[in-house]
């Protein structure tokens, strides 16, 4: 078990250490001197020393990587060369909406997807198993802006029950936060529910003709008491993973959803950061993402040894 | 004369319009032990799970089965009823120990289980009790092996749970469908005993299911012989055994007896059976007698020619593991050590041993599959050690192989003629497209498959016609050196002994020199001239085939000769 998360941390240090590099590397290599935006389009040669100067990229690479690399470990995003405002609070705060925002629609996500996906494997051969999965295979298919936009129009503009858009912080006010919340969270979980869905339909089958299920029936268990028991821890494994990966992959994904309700997401900061040339602050979102992922990789796999006491202890 | 425990009249069971189970009808009388024999698809794995009332829905059951204190039909009564006495009047222990327990529960916690489902147990004692029972089954240290999960017991070690977790209640009836098919036979030996010894000891009645005619012979007074879903002979062992009236079970016993041959020194088969001489209870049977006369002769100009085919010297080969601890090496699995023989052209080479023995690390090492980790291997004038793929094509022209599994060594998507074909597609073979296709249909002719065989895919074959399959395709480009890795243990027993003679004909009919890796020992006694035995990555003794098993030297061949079940020496002394 100590080994296990032993190798995990050393994994995620050397990712981690890669992914600076990687990420450093790939902003420098890209045309675009970024003293030479700052400065403008009109900018005499003087101007642009003198801005590359102020943000050192006149030094060497190592130098500036070092500089950079160090901050990152302090927790020192540095001064966004575009807007000239310390990017280390503002990425905190964006984070904090979309961890809130993907936490939420995920645990949604799941609290229909787990007994839904069980109910459409135990009953694949009725109508009502084959219904479920075909609305799961819809649920795929109507891209989560749309569901987002059908229910601003509904339960916001028609009906008038919940904000159409905007973001409190939970700290401001509690009530107004949910009141906003709700309709993005519930976008996003529509897609990421059926997704799951499938996950566990096609785990829970597959549990059910094990034979260790057969052994729990010739014990007298019931054919529900037995999956229940034997079966769903079994069928969780396949289910987290996909679920870790989902949840990384819609931390950005939610952009569009942050759009739609106008929401100040980490999805929405790189996306102006992009247009905007703003190298550090992209750099800045990249590396969060990455520790993000790799926190996520980290936590799913201890969630593994706890389910799973073939991968604890190798003995 | 005891009571009557179980009646069962008029079982049948259908898919749709596919009759499975037809007309069943025997009793049991309490304490009794029945043996239900029959080959893969005769229904006896169905009728123990309709009696169990956990048949999957599509199939359909009629006729009565009556337990001893049970009002209700078990065949037709309602789940609610059946699940009261799962477990409780009724239990199972079923084939597969790897999988039949849950991975992520401890053993003890499974034990416990079944108590608690049946009665009001307080969750301690029903834990305490389980330790008890995990004791009574003579599992090592029983208070630990409670708190383990399946995964740290081995195979032996989990059937002896299940079989604790199907006693727990003290039920009138224990079904065991092929409970030791997939165990070692030293491991067999004790699980079997330990059965035989806990239904003597409760009375418990007992429905046995196999396919092993000797494993019958040692655990049951009576059997009952299926064959396509209906009974052929139903009484008493002894008696069924010693004179078969029905011509499948006489054809059964002849394909099981491993000791007896017909005139031309070949296994009884199935068509072979009517000369089949049947033993006798009682029977004193004289070890020397039985011994076979070696089919290879010798001819003594012969001898001083023959060139070792394979030369191993201190091969060794030495797996990593993943790390266990934040210092120290890496631990090592030795799956094979300093094992060293030779193989002169034209002898028949017998590898037993039990799993993890490295049997089929060695193979893999001899096919050039894998690489050594010391040592050096000469098989057929190539150095396999250190070799690289390119200087391995002359050997792989020589050296072919039979793998275990007819289902999965065989490519689902390509034709037989395809499939056959195929070593002679290699750089160097300089047939063309029409004497390549002559080549098949002699093949396929050779192993017994007709010529519309070629057209046809994989899956459209029994498991015997696929191993022969394997076998044309092995001997296809014509080579030396044939090894076959255990080919005929996943097929039936009237199969088996026909593919056993095809691969004696073959052997002789090319002049192959053949290494036979196997479990069994009957196989190998009757196949091979010489042996090795294999423990732990070691051989341990090595010789003629007859020296070592009239006169084993070392205790665990001694161990492996004893547990290994022949049919005659049980009808004999049951």
């Amino acid at each position: 078990m100590l080994i296990r998360i032993f190798k995990n941390l050393a994994r995620f240090i050397v990712t981690f250490l890669a992914a600076t590099l990687v990420v450093f590397g790939i902003m420098r290599v890209l045309p675009g001197d970024p003293a030479a935006i700052a400065a403008g389009e009109n900018a005499t040669p003087e101007i642009v020393e003198q801005l590359a100067k102020e943000f050192g990229t006149d030094r060497p690479l190592p130098v500036q990587f070092w500089d950079w690399f160090s901050g990152l470990l302090r927790g020192d995003f540095g001064v966004s060369y575009v807007t000239r405002t310390d990017i280390s609070p503002l990425v905190l705060d964006k984070v904090q909406v979309s961890l809130i925002l993907v936490t939420l629609a995920m645990l949604l996500a799941l609290a229909i997807a787990i007994p839904l996906g069980t109910l459409a494997a135990v009953r694949h051969k009725k109508a009502s198993g084959a219904l479920i999965s075909a609305l799961s295979q819809l649920g795929i298919a109507i891209p989560g802006f749309l569901l987002g936009i059908l229910l601003v129009s509904l339960v916001s503009l028609r009906l008038g029950w919940l904000p159409a858009n905007g973001w409190t912080p939970p700290g401001e006010d509690f009530g107004d936060f949910i009141r906003r919340i709700i309709l993005p969270v519930t976008a996003l979980a529509g897609v990421q529910s059926a997704i799951v869905m499938r996950y566990v339909r096609s785990a829970v089958l597959e549990t059910m003709h094990e034979d260790y299920l057969r052994t729990a029936r010739a014990k007298g268990l019931s054919p529900m008491k037995a999956l229940l028991k034997h079966g769903l821890r079994n069928a969780a494994i396949p289910v987290l993973t996909v679920t870790s990966v989902q949840f990384a992959a819609l931390i950005i994904g939610a952009v569009v959803i942050e759009r739609v309700f106008v929401i100040p997401g980490l999805g929405s900061m790189l996306l102006t950061a992009v247009g905007n040339r703003d190298l550090l602050t992209v750099q800045s979102v990249v590396m969060v993402l990455v520790a993000i992922t790799l926190l996520i990789n980290l936590i799913v796999d201890v969630l593994y040894t706890i389910l799973d006491p073939r991968l604890r202890a190798a003995d | 004369m005891s009571e009557s425990l179980l009646e069962v009249k008029g079982l049948s069971i259908s898919a749709g319009s596919k009759s499975l189970v037809q007309d069943l009808e025997f009793s049991m009388r309490v304490g009794e032990r029945i043996g239900l024999i029959g080959e893969s698809g005769s229904g006896k794995s169905l009728t123990a799970t309709s009696l169990l009332g956990l048949l999957p829905d599509e199939l359909h059951v009629s006729g009565e089965a009556k337990l001893r204190g049970v009002e209700h039909n078990l065949l037709s009564a309602p789940d609610k009823v059946m699940r009261s006495l799962r477990g409780d009047e009724i239990s199972m222990v079923f084939q597969e120990p790897l999988t039949a327990l849950n991975p992520l529960m401890s053993v003890g916690a499974q034990v416990a289980e079944v108590m608690t489902q049946h009665r009001k147990v307080p969750r301690r004692a029903a834990a305490s009790r389980a330790v008890e029972l995990l004791a009574s089954v003579k599992l090592p240290d029983p208070a630990v092996a409670a708190r383990a999960y399946p995964h740290q017991l081995s195979g032996g070690q989990r059937q002896r749970v299940m079989v604790a977790m199907a006693l727990a209640n003290d039920p009138q009836l224990l079904l065991c469908d092929e409970p030791t098919t997939a165990l070692d036979v030293t491991v067999q030996r004790q699980v079997l005993a330990l059965i035989s010894e806990q239904v003597r000891e409760r009375g418990t009645g007992l429905l046995f299911i196999t396919h092993d005619l000797a494993v019958v012979a040692n655990m049951c007074t009576k059997v009952l012989v299926l064959n396509n879903g209906r009974i052929v002979e139903a009484g008493d062992m002894e008696q069924v055994f010693s004179s078969p009236a029905h011509p499948y079970t006489r054809a059964l016993l002849a394909a099981s007896d491993m000791d007896a041959t017909d005139e031309r020194g070949r296994l009884f088969t199935v068509a072979t059976a009517a000369a089949y001489v049947p033993p006798v209870p009682g029977e004193i049977l004289d070890p020397a007698a039985e011994a076979l006369v070696p089919t290879v002769q010798e001819t003594p100009g012969q001898v001083s020619a023959r060139q070792p085919l394979i030369n191993a010297s201190g091969l060794g080969r030495t797996y990593h593991r993943e790390w266990t601890s934040l210092f120290g090496p890496r631990p090592e699995v030795r799956a094979l050590h300093d094992v060293s023989f030779m193989v002169e052209a034209g002898e028949r080479l017998g590898v037993v041993g039990e799993s993890g023995s490295g049997k089929s690390t060695l193979l893999r090492l001899l096919a050039g599959l894998d690489q050594p980790t010391s040592g050096s291997v000469l098989v057929a004038g190539t150095q396999v050690a250190g070799a690289k793929e390119n200087q391995l094509v002359g050997l792989r022209q020589q050296l072919q192989i039979v793998f275990q599994d007819p289902m999965g060594s065989l490519d689902p998507r390509m034709r037989v003629r395809d499939i056959v074909e195929e070593p002679l597609l290699v750089p160097g073979q300089k047939l063309n497209a029409g004497q390549r296709a002559a080549e098949v249909s002699t093949m396929l002719e050779a192993v017994g498959l007709d010529a519309d065989a070629a057209d046809r895919y994989p899956h459209q074959f029994s498991g015997g016609q696929r191993q022969r399959i394997s076998i044309a395709r092995a001997l296809i480009c014509k080579p030396r050196l044939l090894i076959a890795d255990e080919p005929v243990s996943a097929l039936d027993v009237s199969v088996r002994a026909q593919v056993l003679n095809l691969l004696a004909d073959l052997v002789d009919e090319y002049a192959l020199t053949l290494v036979f890796v196997s479990h069994d020992l009957a196989v190998v006694r009757h196949l091979c001239d010489r042996v090795v035995v294999m423990k732990d990555g070691e051989i341990v003794e090595s010789g003629s085939t007859e020296e070592i098993y009239n006169n084993p030297q070392h205790p665990y061949t001694r161990e492996l000769i004893a547990s290994s079940m022949s049919l005659r020496e049980q009808v004999a002394n049951p």
